[in-house]
């Protein structure tokens, strides 16, 4: 938190804790553990990985802002439903952008970008943090925690394409033994386990290094 | 019938849910410390997904698909409204777990003391849009779809159930600090998925 750039020194206080908290103290997948639901399965590759972040940056900060915006117009009774109705709009856009820019892509996404709408990072922000604050305070709280979000899926895919298919990005980094190079790739990173051991790593790494997230009982 | 029983059994153990798509991790992990809640709340995704998986298919053959609803005038014999799925579905499960809700409520009092808590929650849980979304990915047919409906839910069922039984038991261990709760968590479903994927190959 030590190293914030002069650029973001004319943000106060209340903005700065709204960008940057979400994305290492207060994380939203290591420690809220919100929003695991639909992600994993997308880290096989990192670029699966940064247009699933891209999208969920994107909905998170938008549904955050039009929720704030009509806060105090919706009747308490049924603003799950309208922030819902927002969100599922949301998620249209994004997944008809994605079907006619990366078509390819978007068929190995198949499902989950859809499931955006019941990740619940994305409720939760729109629930806990933009029912009660201004719109530009909630703006940055939703793109706080898309980065968050985006930040362990960008890590989790780095290891799996990395270890599982020696490459990073599409680039060949450890050239495979079958391809006449060194690296036997592990298979098993490119399955479903791994996903879950890994994130059970690094919330090892991040509760190790900061011991007050540690759960007592 | 040899058919319907594969997608039975792809979607109970192959392809599980929450073992090997990740959906409804969040409530996954969050009601699985004890046996009776897990269960609980499994019956619970079963229910709402057996009702909302072949309502949703109605909607997407009757309503949605290109020419769906040439009946109600040629000028709409081209309209393709796929698109609107994700807000039609999300309503459609809303909608349908109100509905149970009320249903339990006033018909089965003692059901309702279990499961009340867990429907609320089930509205937003991952696994039942996504159970619509492959529905719609697939191409099911009604039948097919009910039939995916019942195994997909069980497969939540019965994995949240052996989840719950292992963090029982996980209670009485001695992890290191930081892996406590969470952490250990995530490596006992890593472990159980590894565990379910001895089924893969499996082919009625």
């Amino acid at each position: 938190m030590s190293a914030i750039s002069p650029a973001t020194g004319a943000f106060g206080k209340r903005e700065r804790a709204a960008l940057l908290d979400p994305i290492l103290t207060n994380n939203p997948i290591g420690v809220q553990v919100l929003g695991i639901c639909s992600a994993l399965a997308v880290t096989t590759r990192i670029d699966k990985a940064l247009v699933m972040g891209a999208g969920v940056i994107l909905v998170t900060m938008l549904a955050n802002l039009a929720v704030s915006l009509v806060r105090n117009h919706t009747p308490g009774s049924i603003r799950i439903i309208v922030q819902l109705a927002i969100i599922a709009s949301l998620v249209i856009v994004f997944d008809q952008v994605l079907k006619a820019t990366l078509y390819e892509l978007s068929l190995e996404l198949s499902v989950f970008v859809g499931l955006i709408i019941t990740n619940c990072i994305v409720m939760g922000r729109a629930e806990g943090y933009a029912m009660s604050n201004p719109p530009g305070l909630s703006l940055l709280d939703g793109l706080g925690n898309g980065l968050g979000y985006a930040l362990v899926l960008f890590l989790v895919a780095f290891f799996r394409e990395l270890f599982g298919a020696g490459k990073v990005l599409g680039f060949v980094v450890l050239p495979l033994a079958k391809d006449g190079g060194w690296y036997v790739p592990n298979g098993l990173m490119l399955l479903a386990p791994s996903g879950l051991l890994l994130i059970a790593g690094l919330i090892w790494l991040l509760r190790t290094l900061k011991p007050e997230l540690q759960e007592k009982d | 019938m040899e058919h319907y029983l594969n997608i039975a059994i792809r979607a109970v153990f192959l392809e599980n849910m929450a073992l090997a798509f990740f959906l409804g991790m969040c409530s996954f992990l969050a009601c699985s410390k004890k046996v009776e809640t897990a269960f609980g709340l499994g019956i619970a995704v079963v229910f709402v997904q057996v009702l909302t998986v072949p309502l949703n298919n109605l909607i997407l053959t009757h309503l949605l698909k290109e020419g769906a609803l040439g009946w109600a005038s040629p000028a709409l014999a081209k309209a393709d409204l796929t698109f609107l799925s994700f807000i039609l579905f999300i309503g459609t499960i809303a909608a349908a777990v109100q509905v149970v809700e009320m249903t339990v409520e006033k018909f089965a009092p003692a059901l309702y003391t279990t499961l009340g808590v867990f429907l609320p929650l089930i509205a937003v849980n991952c696994v039942i849009l996504g159970g619509s979304l492959f529905m719609q990915e697939r191409d099911y047919t009604f039948a097919e779809s009910a039939v995916f409906g019942v195994g997909s839910g069980v497969g939540f069922l019965v994995a949240i159930v052996a989840m719950a039984a292992v963090r029982e038991k996980l209670a009485y261990s001695n992890p290191p600090a930081g892996l406590r709760g969470l952490g250990l968590t995530f490596v006992t479903a890593g472990l159980i998925s590894i565990a379910f994927m001895m089924f893969s190959g499996i082919q009625l």
